[in-house]
């Protein structure tokens, strides 16, 4: 999701200036709490008092919303982003320990409670990760909040030795001056007391004077990973909990209309069994009873106002629309009237199905509800609009909703449901319940058949050629269902009935084409869809490069010399284009025979990158070799945690090239479990090597922006060696 | 009725149904919580344990016949190719979101204490019933790389 567009550009420029004033008032519009005013506090306010009180238990001291020191020298970091995965306790921690001077052995983290006032993510305006934006939004904020602590240990280290502030060095952890020295937690009581700088007075580093940031030695601070002690939703354990599961219709849309539980009730350990709006719902002692207990229920379903179409039949009706005018999204010169008077055109149909994000954890939930009021433990990524979802459900207010943040075993786009789906599910079971926990747990079946998935789209696009093979105008058409309409979202993303999020990439299309025009069908189907790792890009990424490939071999170009000539006007993508194919040893390094190599370039999330892939094929089977990435993602916080998500979001985006799809027969998903959607494993893994462009701008997104190329990359390697031009995914050769 | 389990080598008492998956009991019964709930039907490998000292998918074993077995779970890895395979996810930097890398380990487990110098195909092989949908499988396949060579040095010096 490209959630900058939420507040603009401005809003986007204004978290990079270092200026918090300037940005001191975001309203939330979203999440059903409209009117709400914040302040980005790094101090101050009724909740730090709360939440100084529950430190003062434990020894710490706080210095402001995201540091405390405790006295055994620990400096502990609340962490505002959820960690699934993308390494926003490492990233964030890192910016706050290099302004304080930290030692960055002495840093743990932990997820800041749910908070919208304190913990907002700038760019959102509310407290949620995506769109890539954790460390594009934080960046500033959290070195100011690390360089404000130690603005304060300076002040009681000066104070009392008597000496002047400006004087005194900090490294690494520890306090000095001439013969004096103390640690962090020497002087924590006594610099906790200090009055908090004013933010605007700080002078950060200059990134020459960098300790942590963009070096290669800082360790991941989401341990226990490597020896089962994380804790993730699934893991969560409360005194007296009970476990649920749900019987969701089979179909979407579909209502219970008859409910025999009297079997299901009578097997050990099944405690209870309700209807709720989303289905049938089975509490017992453990999940084995539960999902036994769902098996014994006899339930029969309405399906009158269920989606029973197959998915074969939606995309014949998304094929026809690419066929007819939509509306505009976006128009520069009369691209229709320069094409019909070409008499070189090339014109391309796509087509993408629908995908499941199958985040190795399924989706889970613990709920307690006690009266008006909730206590939750789950992977929370949307924490103002989950918070908001949950206390209007309840009837009460924001602050009757504690919401305990744990590890998420991977996203993906999954858990941040603009509708705070299976977190509602969660607590309407709980409420059923009164004061019991009760962790609700999808099967994988669950999850799998559960819908939100990625839409299924088909898109035209259609070039005029000029005398040297170069496009001179484009008219593109997209076919498929909205992710924002009828979300709370809506009224913000979308303009003129346009998701700007269907069209993203297309719209803004970074090579120089004279004219364009780009049109959008949004057809309401009653599949639920959402945003998957890299949203609108997954799809408009690749008919982007794939149908520019077919025009440059059309030209008789190469593919990369094409880009870079419409490129001209774009000096970052050229950058990064160029990097990856010296990198790749595009035109020097030769291929074996049957390889095949390929490129794809694409900006999203503020952030830019270039894959090259090599793919060897035999017969109708292909592998993808090795795949050379370089990536232009501003100041890399952590370059280790840069190549590793650019690794994972090209797994994660071949995985979707090579054989990931939703299908549905006549309403029902076909597939269930890893054995029919079939998601990349180790023996598909490629060689991947990603490059990092070095840069002194401001940090922008690195989860997302790896996934859009590997695709079309992957194409394009498979039309050099096979001639085959594939416009559907997941590819297959013909 | 009741099955007596040898967990990590110590012995735990369970009054729960014969068919339930081994998992489970583990997790909801015994409160280990290490090995991971993924797929349900052996296809991912988050819940590999080691029953008798081979890499099982536990999700799909009932407690009736892991009754008598000596079970180890992440939580008691002991052996020299499981410390040195967790040194290697540390310092690789290896995990993302975690979920699956118990299953990880205790399948790449297995294969060092069977196989101490693997080739990358001996990897493929031992580990590509392991599923990690954050794509750490390169980290994952030089961290067992790393840890054969650090076993077979440790081996030597000794």
């Amino acid at each position: 999701m490209n959630l900058q567009r939420l507040f603009g550009s401005k809003a986007g420029k204004d978290s990079n200036s270092g200026n918090l004033s300037r940005r001191s008032f975001l309203k939330i519009t979203a999440g059903g709490t409209a009117g709400l005013v914040l302040g980005v506090n790094l101090t101050g306010s009724a909740a730090v008092a709360q939440s100084a009180a529950q430190s003062a238990a434990e020894g710490a001291m706080e210095f402001n919303a995201f540091v405390s020191i405790t006295p055994d020298n620990t400096v502990k970091v609340l962490i505002k982003h959820l960690e699934m995965g993308q390494g926003v306790y490492t990233g964030l921690a890192t910016c706050i320990a290099d302004e304080m001077d930290a030692d960055w052995a002495q840093v743990v983290c932990e997820h800041a409670p749910a908070n919208t006032e304190k913990y907002a993510n700038l760019l959102m305006g509310q407290q949620g990760t995506g769109g890539s934006t954790a460390i594009a939004n934080s960046f500033t904020q959290m070195r100011q909040a690390g360089a404000a602590a130690k603005s304060m240990l300076v002040s009681a280290a000066a104070a009392q030795w008597g000496v002047p502030a400006s004087e005194i060095k900090v490294s690494q952890g520890v306090v000095s001056h001439g013969s004096h020295s103390a640690t962090f937690g020497e002087l924590a009581v006594a610099a906790a007391q200090q009055p908090a700088p004013d933010v605007n007075s700080l002078t950060l580093k200059d990134p020459s004077e960098f300790t942590l940031i963009g070096r290669e030695n800082t360790l991941r601070k989401d341990t226990g990973k490597h020896n089962g002690t994380a804790i993730y939703t699934q893991d969560v354990q409360l005194p007296g909990m009970l476990t649920a599961v749900v019987a969701h219709a089979p179909r979407f849309g579909g209502k219970v209309k008859s409910l025999d539980a009297t079997q299901a009730l009578a097997r050990r350990g099944v405690e209870k069994v309700f209807q709720i709006d989303t289905g049938v719902v089975v509490v017992a002692s453990d999940y084995w009873t539960a999902l036994k207990g769902r098996g014994l229920l006899q339930i029969e379903w309405d399906d009158t106002a269920a989606e029973t179409r197959s998915s074969g039949r939606i995309l014949e009706q998304f094929r026809e629309l690419v066929d007819t005018d939509g509306l505009v999204a976006e128009s520069e010169g009369n691209a229709a009237n320069v094409l019909s008077q070409s008499s070189d055109v090339e014109e391309l149909v796509f087509e993408f199905p629908y995908l499941a994000h199958a985040q190795m954890e399924p989706l889970n939930c613990v709920a307690q509800v006690n009266g008006n009021s909730a206590e939750m433990w789950y992977g929370c990524q949307s924490a103002t609009g989950d918070q908001a979802a949950i206390a209007q459900l309840l009837g009460t207010g924001i602050e009757n909703v504690k919401i305990n943040t744990v590890f998420a075993g991977g996203g993906f786009g999954r858990r941040a449901n603009p509708m705070s789906d299976y977190v509602l599910e969660s607590v309407r079971i709980a409420q059923q319940m009164p004061g019991t926990p009760v962790k609700l747990v999808w099967s994988r079946e669950d999850d799998m058949k559960g819908g939100y998935y990625r839409p299924a789209y088909v898109h035209k696009l259609a070039a005029s050629l000029d005398s040297n093979g170069k496009p001179s105008a484009i008219h593109i058409r997209v076919a498929g269902q909205s992710i924002m309409e009828g979300t709370p979202l809506a009224a913000m993303m979308m303009v003129n009935g346009i998701d700007t999020t269907s069209v993203e990439g297309l719209t803004g299309m970074t090579y120089d084409i004279p004219e364009r025009q780009v049109e959008l069908h949004s057809p309401v189907v009653g599949v639920p869809v959402q945003w998957w790792r890299s949203v609108g890009h997954t799809h408009t990424a690749f008919s982007k490069e794939v149908f520019i490939d077919v025009l440059a071999r059309k030209a008789g170009a190469d593919p990369v010399q094409y880009r870079l000539d419409l490129l001209k006007n774009n000096p970052r993508e050229t950058a990064v284009l160029k990097l990856a194919a010296e990198k790749a040893g595009w035109g020097t390094k030769e291929l074996p025979a049957g390889w095949g190599r390929g490129v794809a370039v694409h900006t999203s999330f503020g952030s830019t990158v270039a894959e090259i892939v090599d793919v060897s094929v035999t017969g109708k089977t292909f592998k993808v070799e090795r795949v050379v990435a370089a990536i232009d993602c501003g100041i890399a916080v952590n370059p280790n945690v840069v190549r590793a998500q650019v690794e994972g979001a090209i797994a994660y985006g071949l995985s979707a090239a090579l054989a990931d799809e939703v299908t549905l027969t006549d309403g029902n998903v076909d597939q269930t479990n890893f054995h029919t959607y079939r998601v990349l494993r180790m023996d598909a893994m490629p060689e991947v090597e990603t490059h990092i462009i070095a840069s002194t701008n401001a940090p922008s997104g690195v989860g997302e922006p790896g996934t859009p190329p590997i695709a079309p990359a992957v194409a394009n390697a498979l039309a050099a060696i096979t001639g085959q031009t594939l416009t559907r995914l997941p590819l297959k050769l013909a | 009725m009741a099955y007596q389990l040898t967990i990590n080598g110590q012995t735990h008492e369970v009054d729960v149904d014969g068919d339930m998956p081994l998992l489970w009991v583990v997790r909801d019964h015994l409160n280990f919580t290490g090995s991971k709930f993924g797929c349900g039907v052996a296809q991912c490998g988050a819940c590999t344990m080691q029953i008798d000292g081979v890499a099982q998918r536990t999700c799909a074993l009932t407690i009736a016949n892991a009754v008598g077995k000596n079970i180890t779970t992440i939580e008691g890895l002991q052996s020299p190719q499981a410390l040195a395979l967790q040194a290697a996810w540390v310092e690789l930097q290896v995990p993302q979101c975690g979920y699956c890398q118990s299953g990880q380990i205790m399948s790449a487990t297995a294969l060092l204490e069977k196989n101490a110098s693997p080739t990358d195909a001996d990897i493929e092989a031992a580990m590509s019933g392991n599923i990690c949908r954050c794509g750490t499988y390169s980290r994952i396949k030089a961290g067992i790389h790393m840890a054969a060579a650090q076993v077979k040095n440790a081996g030597g010096a000794a």
